[in-house]
């Protein structure tokens, strides 16, 4: 075949997967900005609906905020010392504890924050505060932080530079804060952006946890579905984007830096 | 400085998880001011000697380590007071050549000004000024050593043990940097153990050399010693080339016959075999010869040229001759094989070649 003609079909093949997914997006955020969808673009534009959002559900937004942050310094202060320790352990005992690492992952949400409930559930003030759903989260989300953290100390030689640093008098607090967290920065950052983007998306664990006085954003966004105007619907999935899209650069912009470099 | 100490290592063995012995129980003294050198084939337990050395392994039960009169067995490496430099380099990428260097320093809070000194000191030592604010991935392997060098000396250890520095550095490099670290070593007067599995190393930097084979010290002695009186076959084999004659009969007044003629040896009437480094043999006019044989193969050297000599024997005979005359294959040639440079390893007193090595050493 003519390789031009070649290049134009396969060129047309990708646009139009493209097209496929990005035009439901595309739409989604137009309805956010319409003043009214079902009249059409010629209703005009507004920011009326991303306003009424605001004020109807900042508070979720809020939380979402807090609970990201919050699970990422627990993920951080658990996960970089749980590397560190998988790293030093002997290779069957740190296979094993990686695999159960990943079952909060593997195991559907809704069977996870079933079992915080049946375990937690009756103690009323913890079951009441986002805290609860904070475990939730951190749960979902340390095997990330691990994985992540984990793979750049395989390949930073930390063994070898620890016991340079013994031999120049680091004890062990010294080693750890002076040389491994500093060689697995790159890890800790691309753990880190994972986490807060899995966090503040995070559903279905969320959404059966949650009480009315602890909604977060994704949990507002269907409760907005299930109650509101399409266009309020919209408007907050259209706020969830502008949160969510720079967090998803940061993530691909990590992961070059965490590549190996000799 | 700090005054140098003495290391002593009293029954040290080492037995891995597995099961599997890498060092016997050992026995070893290096005497303050002192460069040890570790030599051997990998696997023969002088990492794991120079490991225990550090701290950074411990012996099995009843192994004893000292640092002069101080016994350290129970100490991790960072008590122990010691530098460390690795084969490779084991820098830190995070910091630059000068944080590198002053880790220790920063470590033992020393106050800034002095620091700041120390620092300056040490890299005019190691030819290294400038570098400071250089990145470690922006440095060549040969600089990249330096400043390992550099930071373990900064710290003014007691003792000093190097971990085959060199074997990473190519062979100009690595004959460059040997040299460097020798001048070293004596400028800094600090006891030192040094790992290595190359002979030349061991020998140009090695006030004594340990050769070690199968987790045990085959022969321990100057480097003298280890090449002329080889305590045993491996380490005649080990430390440069070497030629063994099978001892086929007697002749009348202690004439020993081998293949391809008789040599004389009074001092090794008992032996089996004798032994003869190819550098000691002469090549001489074919009536005069004691040896004679037909040539193999010549390998041109520049500086000398290597003769395989056949003489019947089961293998030919290494000859280094003069590069100057030419030598086709299946010449005659004659060879004479001085008394005092024929030896036994097995044979203790061979008293010809103790007096060799004396010579070669106060030559």
């Amino acid at each position: 075949m003519n390789p031009r003609i070649r290049f134009a079909l396969q060129l047309s093949f990708t646009l139009l997967v493209c097209l496929f997914m990005i035009i439901p997006i595309a739409m989604s955020v137009m309805a956010g900005l319409t003043e009214n969808y079902f009249v059409g673009l010629k209703s005009g534009l507004t920011l009326r609906w991303v306003i009424e959002v605001w004020q109807l559900y900042s508070d979720t937004i809020w939380l979402s905020i807090k609970l990201a942050l919050a699970c990422l310094v627990i993920t951080i202060l658990i996960g970089v010392p749980a590397a560190y320790g998988l790293l030093r352990s002997r290779r069957r005992w740190a296979n094993a504890i990686e695999e159960l690492l990943l079952l909060p992952v593997a195991v559907p949400g809704l069977a996870t924050a079933l079992a915080l409930l049946l375990a937690y559930g009756s103690y009323r003030e913890f079951r009441g505060s986002w805290l609860f759903i904070l475990v939730g989260h951190v749960l979902f989300t340390l095997p990330f932080m691990v994985r992540a953290v984990l793979s750049v100390m395989q390949t930073a030689r930390l063994p070898l530079l620890e016991e340079a640093a013994a031999s120049l008098g680091a004890n062990f607090r010294q080693r750890f804060f002076t040389v491994v967290v500093p060689n697995c920065l790159s890890g800790i950052l691309a753990g880190a952006l994972m986490v807060v983007t899995l966090s503040i998306g995070e559903f279905n664990i969320t959404w059966m946890l949650h009480t009315p006085l602890t909604k977060t954003l994704p949990v507002g966004l269907a409760d907005s579905y299930a109650s509101m105007r399409l266009e309020v619907g919209s408007a907050y999935t259209l706020i969830f984007l502008v949160m969510i899209v720079p967090l998803l650069v940061a993530i691909q912009w990590a992961g070059r830096l965490s590549s190996p470099r000799r | 400085m700090s005054s140098s100490v003495s290391i002593t290592l009293t029954q040290c063995s080492r037995t891995f998880s597995g099961g599997h012995t890498a060092l016997q129980p050992l026995d070893l003294h290096v005497n303050a001011g002192e460069t040890l050198v570790l030599l051997g084939p990998s696997g023969c337990g002088k990492t794991t000697t120079l490991r225990i050395i550090s701290g950074l392994e411990s012996p099995d039960r009843g192994g004893r380590v000292q640092f002069g009169e101080q016994d350290v067995t129970a100490l991790p490496i960072e008590k122990r007071d010691v530098g460390m430099v690795f084969q490779n380099y084991a820098l830190f990428p995070n910091m630059s050549v000068a944080d590198n260097i002053a880790y220790g320093l920063k470590i033992q809070r020393l106050p800034r000004s002095e620091t700041e000194q120390r620092l300056a000191e040490v890299m005019r030592m190691v030819d290294l000024e400038g570098f400071g604010e250089r990145r470690i991935d922006a440095l060549s392997g040969g600089q990249k050593q330096r400043v390992a060098l550099a930071r373990a000396i900064a710290v003014r250890p007691k003792v000093l043990l190097f971990d085959e520095p060199l074997a990473a550095l190519d062979a100009k490099l690595r004959d460059r940097l040997r040299l460097e670290i020798g001048q070293l070593l004596r400028e800094l007067g600090t006891t030192a153990v040094y790992v290595t599995h190359d002979q030349d190393e061991a020998m140009a930097l090695g006030d004594r050399i340990a050769v070690m084979q199968a987790g045990r010290i085959a022969q321990l002695g100057t480097p003298q010693e280890i090449y002329h009186q080889p305590a045993n076959a491996f380490v005649a084999d080990f430390i440069g080339a070497v030629n063994r004659l099978e001892v086929i009969g007697k002749g009348a007044n202690g004439q020993l016959t081998v293949q391809g003629g008789e040599l004389t040896a009074p001092h090794l009437q008992e032996a089996q075999s004798v032994y003869c480094r190819p550098e000691d043999i002469e090549v001489v006019a074919l009536p005069n010869a004691q040896v004679k044989g037909r040539i193999l193969q010549s390998i041109f050297l520049g500086q000398s040229q290597q003769l395989m000599v056949d003489t019947g024997g089961a293998t030919p005979l290494q000859v280094k001759a003069s590069s100057r005359q030419h030598w086709p294959i299946g010449t005659a040639i004659g060879l004479a094989l001085p008394p005092q440079a024929l030896f036994h390893p097995e044979s203790s007193h061979s008293e010809l070649a103790a007096a060799s090595a004396k010579e070669q050493a106060n030559g």
